[in-house]
């Protein structure tokens, strides 16, 4: 019973994903799963795979091998099912520039059956703040307008499912937290799936991550938590007035730091590895000050997704 | 079939947005007003078959350029990627982008010849079957030419490399027949001569309706566009 009501909440399943083009596999044996209302971010350098899996996922192309199902049904079999569910905003943003935003939209609005076209047309339009733009022709458009009506593209049929490759690319700043913040407000009703390479994005804005590296998953967890688990132990960063030789080995005497490492001996910052789990702050400051070296600043560091992620996909290079 | 529809009708609206139909028309439209004034001045006769007849390779060419845009723009600029995602079947793509180019051909090429069958009737008394057998031929060839022009266009994201190819077989089936006739016997020639696409459209414009020469160009209409979501479903398999 558990388990189907968990099948039921399945929106996307992914299993043994292979897509190989000529003797080069661009994916090998993806395997995951997507709730339903959940926002996944999809991490990865370019040409690790997202496009590949995001294709597969749209009815694009078909894998080499392995399955997935988007909504309950099968991407390959019954694909048609599959793309009346999904809005998809492709990497390329496929807009036809002799046409005007509206037509445009109403071209799309058709191709999907949408009932009430204006009125989905206008909603659209109006979530990625596009309205003054609707009689433009889209050749005549500026980056950060096209990439945004290949958004309301997207929505215009209020789809179960988002896939969304690359989409804050060519905003500007403003425009970029403007939809980072449409997602997070569509997530919970809609599953969304995004792709970027860039990690701020997905901190901001997902509740999992998974991280591809040359087709293949290193790592699938929450943004918080995967910072915290390939950290492995909490760093302190440590800078001190009255810069000494002597001040590594008197630290390392405090229970349970575990190494100190000078980063800069003229600057007196140090970095102080302790134990995961427990805080050592107090204890280090109060030999700081007991000691006379002149505290000037004591912070605790967590790697940031940047270094999780360069740490996963060299990592995966090294071995 | 809304959804063929869908298709067709933004065909048709890229189609008048682009100076490419225009030229097209004004070539093929001068191309066969100096064709129908010099043969009516030299056969003196109130009939369209000589100017049907030296049309075929006027449509030939113009064909292939009608079409190349289709689906090889639809490749260059990635927009293929809407289209195959959305919930449209492939051969419905294909379908709609096909009759986009026959409506697009039909008024904007056959129709305003109607103005030389006035004249004719103005000035003389035209037999009318062969005009209305002509024409019917004369649709029925462009046709089987545009979808050869489809073909070629889904093989690449080129447009000339699509204009060119197109071009290319139909000068191959149009030659099937002059070596149909060079061969001079047996079974080869009567195969070239059949395949050939000129011959039925001569039998039409004579003013001789045999369902052999209707039901030839519908069937290589017929297996062209099947031929064409074949390449397209190829595609997603790269």
């Amino acid at each position: 019973m558990l388990d189907e009501l968990n099948e039921s909440n399945v929106t996307i399943q992914v299993q043994n994903l292979t897509k190989t083009y000529g003797p080069h596999p661009a994916l090998r044996d993806v395997s995951f799963q997507v709730q339903k209302g959940e926002i996944l971010g999809f991490l990865g350098p370019n040409g690790a795979g997202k496009t590949t899996t995001m294709r597969i996922l749209t009815g694009f192309m078909p894998p080499t091998s392995g399955s997935a199902r988007v909504a309950g049904y099968d991407v390959f079999y019954d694909s048609i099912e599959v793309r009346r569910r999904i809005g998809y905003l492709p990497e390329s943003v496929p807009l036809y520039n002799e046409m005007t935003v509206w037509d445009y939209l109403d071209f799309c609005a058709r191709l999907r059956s949408v009932p009430e076209r204006d009125g989905a047309i206008e909603r659209a339009l109006e979530m990625v703040s596009v309205g003054e733009k609707a009689d433009t022709l889209i050749g005549k458009l500026s980056k950060g307008y096209r990439q945004r009506v290949g958004i309301a593209q997207a929505l215009l049929h209020d789809p179960e499912v988002l896939i969304l490759d690359e989409p804050t690319i060519g905003l500007d700043p403003k425009q970029i937290i403007e939809i980072r913040n449409l997602i997070k407000s569509l997530g919970g009703d809609h599953t969304i799936l995004l792709s970027t390479h860039i990690l701020p994005e997905v901190s901001q804005t997902c509740s999992r991550v998974l991280i591809i590296n040359e087709g293949v998953i290193v790592a699938e967890d929450t943004p918080a938590r995967l910072s915290a688990r390939v950290g492995g132990g909490a760093h302190i960063h440590l800078q001190v007035a009255q810069p000494a030789p002597e001040i590594p080995g008197e630290l390392e005497k405090v229970r349970g730091v575990l190494g100190v490492r000078t980063k800069d001996a003229n600057a007196g910052i140090y970095e102080v590895e302790v134990n995961p789990g427990a805080d050592r702050r107090a204890e280090v400051a109060a030999m700081v000050v007991q000691r006379g070296w002149g505290l000037l600043e004591l912070r605790p560091v967590t790697l940031s997704l940047e270094e999780v992620f360069l740490k996963l996909t060299t990592e995966e290079e090294t071995n | 079939m809304k959804n063929i529809w869908t298709i067709t009708v933004r065909e048709l609206k890229a189609y008048f947005v682009s100076p490419v139909a225009y030229v097209t028309s004004a070539f093929f439209l001068a191309v066969m007003g100096l064709l129908f004034a010099l043969i009516l001045i030299n056969g003196r006769e109130a009939s369209m078959r000589g100017t049907f007849s030296n049309l075929t390779f006027v449509v030939l060419m113009i064909a292939p350029i009608l079409t190349m845009r289709l689906l090889a723009e639809e490749q260059q600029t990635g927009t293929i990627e809407l289209l195959l995602t959305a919930p449209v079947h492939d051969w419905q793509v294909v379908l709609g982008k096909f009759l986009g180019s026959i409506i697009l051909f039909l008024t904007m090429f056959i129709v305003p010849t109607l103005y030389y069958v006035l004249l004719l009737a103005l000035v003389g008394s035209p037999d009318w079957g062969p005009i209305a057998s002509g024409y019917i031929g004369l649709l029925l060839l462009g046709a089987s030419f545009l979808s050869v022009g489809v073909f070629t266009s889904a093989l690449t994201r080129n447009q000339v490399v699509a204009a060119v190819g197109g071009l290319a077989i139909l000068l191959i089936l149009w030659l099937a027949d002059a070596t149909g006739s060079f061969i001079a016997t047996g079974a080869m020639s009567n195969v070239l001569s059949y395949v050939s696409i000129t011959r039925h459209y001569e039998n039409l414009i004579r003013g001789v309706i045999d369902t052999q020469d209707i039901l030839y160009p519908l069937s290589m209409i017929a297996i062209w566009l099947f031929l064409t979501t074949q390449v397209l479903q190829m595609r997603r398999w790269r």
